[in-house]
């Protein structure tokens, strides 16, 4: 499945880094394959690779070379697999990482190497907006991570809810969703009374959950591996009765099927849901599931999808690699109907994409017998910027989202 | 056989000089890598070889070192030019100042409980990087604007390479005059039997936390190198399983030897990231190695020779 390919030491002298054969495409594959990450390293393998076997691996005449290298889920790792992939595998794109700090730590290789970079998953918002400018050869297929909280915020308004206390994974990626959040839904009229940050990894929430104020009318939650399995648990144990609502990893398919009956009901929003009823996704679900024995997460669509989108390149250079200053052009042009909806990209090379709104239930889907929980679409905003309906200038003047960003000006 | 020891390093060192620039993009990256790790194995090596105190904690000074040269890079753009030469003696001092002040904790206790005391200093440093948002860019970690440029390029990869072979052989040298002078041999005879030391009138506190500091000097000093090769410090360069694996790196290479640490780093660093890139099951060769060398070569890798020749002489 996965080339390796072993250049002799003393042989490859020098560091011109000119990919030769213009009818071969070489992918290198960045994703956490063994440490506490693996299993959605797995994931993200998998979307692509799916869509590789069902193209046959020729991307409009180009046959693909796709090597993958494991990341460890570390950051100064990436780097270093990075620069393996770009100096001795010569690959043309490079793709993946998966928490923001990887994103943030690839991209400057990127520009470093004059080598692209996609990031399908990474969602560290900088990297599209106030930072885009540093890395001309960087592309992002996925999402930012508050893309999905300025609709959600205002969905939340419209719920009723006047009064949230957020309870968020302290790291750069919980400020996000949070602090995305929170300027929506206070820009319609709601009021966050308290955010609690519990680290990242926090197994026992037994110091937070009876902090939450007893006068909220709704929690937002961001939780993150683990967590996301552990908190609803210790909720439900302490009584709650309120609403839960979530940033989108919370409850996506990567931890839903390990979830209970307690999460049902619980509403979180993303780009992706494995319970999208259209033909396409359904299709998707099915052929995913058939193959490696499990329903597909948004780390398996957005792969798939950007694979979907080379492709697309690929097909109109009738495939040629057109350079990378090119490459990055023409895919800033693509718009494709994707598994997860219409996806084209910005001006910052960021997804224009639909915003799903969902609630887990339990039923049955796609026609499996067995109930099962699926995060059943609710509602959809189409075709979200990251910008939202913001101003784009203004946007980026403020701070990017941080633990202290927007401050807290209704804590009680 | 004690010139025999010095000209084996020698050559391995010019073979060394001679033949990196040939191998290939990534693995001068590797081999670099592995020079920058085996002058902090190094260090611990002065402290667990020599003086008999298993740190934990050898990473705090890396990593002390690392974001001094990366924070006065990205914010300042101080140590791009030729002030890299002022960078270099401050990440030294950085890392030194540190390790004397955990040293006044640490040097108290002695094996398992100095190894807990080194254990959590070095988490207070991660905690820092990894929470300190506004100094230390927090998990993101920070990125360096390129590596300095002073007449010569060190961005060249082959060019930085030198550099760091020559900072490794300094260090080499330094720390191989540290332990057969007269201090370095009280390092020994502290470790073999403090009691008697300090009956014999020597101030073994003193000693040890010269021992101490002088090894944070050359983590600052790897630190310094660190950064520059990743173009990248993050929270995952010190966290704890940098320390585990520099203390791997001198039990597996041979403790007391010095060059054993150096071996211990190469293959380590070999094991990690080159062998990670062939064979998905790295892991339990990188397992399989520590075991192995733990039940059969206590003495480490540097420990083989001498099994041999006990061999041999058995079996005549």
């Amino acid at each position: 499945m996965l080339k390796r390919r072993m250049t002799l030491m003393g042989l490859a002298v020098g560091m011109a880094a000119t990919p030769a054969a213009a009818q071969e495409l070489r992918i290198g594959f960045l994703a956490p394959t063994t440490g506490i990450f693996a299993q959605v390293g797995k994931d993200m393998v998998s979307g692509f690779q799916l869509w590789l076997d069902e193209s046959g691996g020729n991307f409009g005449g180009a046959k693909v070379t796709f090597i993958v290298e494991d990341t460890e889920g570390k950051p100064p790792i990436a780097v270093r697999k990075a620069e393996k992939l770009v100096r001795q595998d010569k690959v043309h794109i490079f793709i993946g990482g998966l928490l923001a700090p990887t994103g943030y730590a690839l991209a400057p290789v990127s520009t470093r190497l004059k080598t692209v970079y996609i990031a399908s998953v990474p969602a560290a918002d900088d990297l599209t907006q106030r930072d885009i400018a540093k890395y001309p050869y960087t592309v992002r297929t996925g999402w930012t991570s508050s893309q999905p909280s300025h609709p959600f915020g205002e969905w939340a308004c419209e719920q009723g809810y006047k009064r949230v206390v957020t309870i968020g994974a302290d790291f750069a990626f919980g400020h996000e969703v949070v602090g995305g959040f929170q300027k929506a839904f206070e820009g319609c009229g709601g009021r966050i009374i308290q955010k609690l940050w519990p680290p990242l990894g926090t197994k026992d929430f037994g110091p937070y959950i009876p902090q939450i104020k007893q006068n909220a009318d709704a929690i937002f939650t961001l939780m993150a591996g683990p967590m996301s399995l552990q908190f609803p648990k210790q909720l439900a144990a302490a009584g709650n009765r309120k609403p839960v609502i979530a940033g989108g990893t919370s409850y996506d398919e990567f931890v839903l099927p390990s979830m209970g009956d307690e999460v049902i009901g619980h509403v979180s929003a993303l780009q992706y849901s494995a319970a999208i009823d259209t033909p396409a996704n359904a299709g998707f679900v099915k052929k995913y599931r058939e193959k490696f024995g499990k329903v597909p997460s948004y780390y398996s669509e957005t792969n798939y999808t950007s694979a979907q989108m080379i492709h697309e390149v690929m097909e109109k250079t009738r495939g040629k690699w057109p350079g990378a200053a090119q490459f990055v052009k023409l895919i800033s042009a693509v718009k494709v109907d994707a598994v997860r909806g219409p996806v084209r990209l910005d001006e910052m090379r960021n997804p224009v994409q639909n915003i799903y709104i969902k609630k887990v239930e339990k039923r049955k889907m796609f026609g499996y017998e067995k109930d099962e929980l699926w995060n059943t679409v609710i509602k959809t905003y189409p075709n979200v910027g990251q910008f939202w309906k913001f101003k784009k200038q203004e946007f980026l003047k403020q701070p990017v989202y941080s633990r202290d960003y927007p401050p807290c000006k209704f804590c009680e | 056989m004690t010139m025999r020891k010095p000209a084996a390093v020698a050559a391995v060192l010019i073979a060394l000089a001679v033949t990196t620039p040939f191998a290939g993009p990534y693995p001068i990256l590797l081999i670099t890598q592995a020079l920058v790790f085996a002058i902090i194995a190094m260090s611990l090596d002065l402290l667990l070889g020599y003086t008999g105190l298993p740190s934990l904690g050898q990473a705090a000074y890396l990593g002390v070192g690392a974001y001094l040269t990366a924070i006065l890079a990205s914010r300042y753009g101080f140590g791009m030019d030729w002030t890299f030469w002022v960078v270099v003696p401050l990440g030294i001092f950085a890392g030194a100042a540190t390790a004397a002040f955990f040293g006044l904790f640490a040097i108290r206790a002695s094996g398992v409980y100095f190894l807990m005391i080194t254990l959590a200093l070095g988490m207070c440093v991660w905690g820092l990087a990894y929470r300190w948002n506004s100094l230390t860019g927090g998990d993101n970690g920070i990125n360096l604007p390129g590596r300095p440029e002073f007449g010569i390029q060190l961005a060249d990869d082959v060019t930085f390479f030198y550099l760091v072979l020559g900072f490794f052989i300094l260090s080499l040298a330094a720390l191989h005059l540290v332990v057969r002078s007269p201090f370095g041999r009280s390092l020994v005879g502290i470790r073999e039997r403090e009691l008697r030391m300090r009956v014999l009138g020597y101030n073994t506190w003193l000693h040890k936390y010269l021992a101490f500091v002088i090894a944070g000097g050359f983590g600052g000093l790897a630190g310094v190198l660190l950064a520059h090769l990743n173009g990248l410090v993050s929270p995952e360069d010190v966290i704890l399983t940098t320390s585990v694996d520099v203390l791997l790196m001198v039990v597996l290479g041979g403790s007391g030897t010095l060059v054993g640490a150096a071996i211990g780093a190469g293959v380590v660093v070999f094991l990690r990231e080159y062998l990670s890139t062939l064979v998905p099951w790295w892991q339990y060769v990188l397992g399989g190695v520590y075991v192995l060398t733990i039940l059969y070569l206590p003495g480490g890798l540097m420990g083989i020779p001498e099994r041999l020749r006990r061999w041999r002489s058995a079996t005549q």
